[in-house]
């Protein structure tokens, strides 16, 4: 299979955008590189980059996991919650 | 909505479909709610269901639920630097309890049950999220969802891996990145005849194959593959708390394990149709918490009911024991009036003295080995 990249994986995913306001909040200007470095990798749907300006974060193709709140223990995610109901991801095959 | 049900079910996942319908079969007054558009769309598993648990529900499950493949061929291999080799485990050495298994997609089997739990009487309330408990001298007597507040006799949470509701009441402890693991898949269509030929399996057969990463040879991410009727489950599950052992990102174990000759050649010129990730909690203690309290009962992930040792992964068949005992549990309470800790506590032991609590004590042993 050729290589693709996250972000075209995510693309075949069925998903139903809450536009108002992400579930998931964090801390853009948290100092600690190397704790934001560990966030940045576990996250499967890579949505977290950081550079010299700080976090940046897309909810938009978060594939609701959970695992940047387990990683993270209030540091760099704030707050979690799941989408209001019906938004998000909508898995048809898995 | 201002009625009293018999009994609330908070998620639509196997645990909380198993226990809404079993309770639903004895005439009790059920409600289900689930966050998903339907059930099974938010949900994600590896993965192969052994039957046996849920056929105590659906006698010819394996004749009527929407099902992918039975597993007729397991592989356990170690996946190091150089490859895959053979692992030399033995699964059948353990004494895991016996069963046929399946490979499933739980958007097609979830929307299944919960056909059959409405059919049997079940309130199906789809696409809402429950926001909170109602909870007065420290008795769980409701749910809040989407503005609504509604009250049972007993409160079932089968919220699954992130049980933020059970967490919320202290049930249960925040999970901890040392015994929780993020499984990342790709679902890949191969069509069904390409599969035959690639695995070497007749119509209707299927295939499970765990990699488990040579952790002394830096190779943390073990990895899976499971042959669906027209598709391939591929993925890696991964220790959250390793990510300081290794450079690599979830993204990256994943493409590794896609990378390693014996997996490449088998999905090659594959089309991906999903990418799904998920929690799994990982077998290393064998204690089963409190899964009761005043007017409440844990089941499935969210109880931390999972038999995880990386070469096996069962969750699904705990869910649904758990959620058929609970159920149980329910409707002596229902019966006598009396749904206090003391009358809820026979749930607690009858997990205990279940098959759940015995897989879990062996994929503990061997992991604390
Ligand atoms: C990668 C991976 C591979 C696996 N492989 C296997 C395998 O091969 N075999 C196996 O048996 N097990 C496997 N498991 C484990 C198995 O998938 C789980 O143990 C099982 O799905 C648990 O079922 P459950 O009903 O308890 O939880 P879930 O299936 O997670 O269901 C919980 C439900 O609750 C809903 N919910 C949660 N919170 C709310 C709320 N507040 N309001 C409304 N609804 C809510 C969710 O949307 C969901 O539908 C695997 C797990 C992973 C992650
Ligand atoms: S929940 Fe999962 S997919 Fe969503 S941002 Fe966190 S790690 Fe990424």
């Amino acid at each position: 299979m050729a290589k693709i990249s996250v972000a075209d994986k995510l693309g075949v995913n069925k998903f139903n955008v809450y536009e108002e306001k992400s579930h998931i909040v964090i801390d853009k200007q948290y100092p600690d590189a190397a704790e934001v470095d560990r966030v940045v990798r576990i996250c499967p749907a890579a949505l977290y980059t950081a550079d010299a300006n700080g976090v940046r974060f897309d909810y938009l193709g978060c594939l609701e996991c959970g695992t940047c709140r387990v990683l993270s223990g209030g540091k760099v995610v704030t707050d979690w919650q799941y989408p209001v109901g019906s938004f998000g991801v909508s898995f048809r095959k898995s | 909505m201002d009625e009293k049900f018999d009994a609330i079910v908070v998620g639509g996942g196997l645990a909380g479909l198993a226990a809404a319908y079993a309770m639903a079969q004895e005439g009790l007054e059920v409600i289900l709610v689930e966050k998903g558009v339907t059930c099974g769309s938010k949900n994600v598993t590896g993965g192969k269901i052994c039957s046996h648990s849920i056929e105590k529900l659906f006698p010819d499950f394996g004749e009527t639920a929407p099902l992918e493949r039975e597993i007729t061929k397991e592989v356990i291999s170690s996946w190091r630097a150089e490859g895959i080799s053979d692992a030399g485990i033995d699964p059948q050495h353990f004494g895991l309890t016996e069963s046929r298994s399946y490979t499933v997609s739980r958007a097609k089997l979830d929307a299944w049950f919960a056909e059959q739990a409405e059919a049997a009487g079940v309130m199906m309330i789809q696409g809402i999220v429950v926001n909170d408990l109602i909870v007065r001298e420290g008795k769980v007597c409701g749910i809040i969802a989407d503005g609504d507040a509604l009250e049972a006799d007993v409160v079932i949470l089968a919220e699954g891996v992130n049980g933020l509701l059970a967490q919320s009441l202290g049930m249960i402890p925040e999970l901890m990145p040392e015994e929780t693991c993020v499984g990342t898949k790709e679902v890949i269509e191969l069509g069904e005849a390409l599969i035959n030929e690639r695995f070497g399996l007749a119509d209707g057969e299927g295939v499970e194959w765990m990699a488990i990463g040579d952790t002394a040879d830096g190779q943390y991410a073990d990895g899976f593959l499971y042959t669906n009727k027209d598709t391939v489950s591929v993925g890696v599950e991964f220790l959250i708390s390793d990510i300081d052992k290794t450079q690599k990102s979830i993204p990256e174990l994943l493409e590794d394990f896609k990378a390693l000759p014996e997996i490449a050649k088998l999905i090659d010129d594959g089309l991906l149709v999903e990418y799904a990730s998920h929690l799994v909690k990982k077998s290393k203690s064998d204690k089963i918490g409190k899964l009761y309290g005043e007017g409440v009962l844990l089941v499935g992930d969210a109880a931390g009911l999972v038999a995880n040792a990386g070469w096996v992964v069962r969750g699904m068949d705990l869910a649904v024991e758990s959620g058929r005992l609970a159920a149980e549990a329910v409707i002596r309470s229902n019966a006598s009036g009396d749904f206090s800790e003391g009358s809820l506590a026979s749930y607690q032991k009858a997990v205990e003295s279940s098959f759940i609590a015995a897989d879990m004590k062996i994929c503990a042993d061997y992991l604390n080995q």
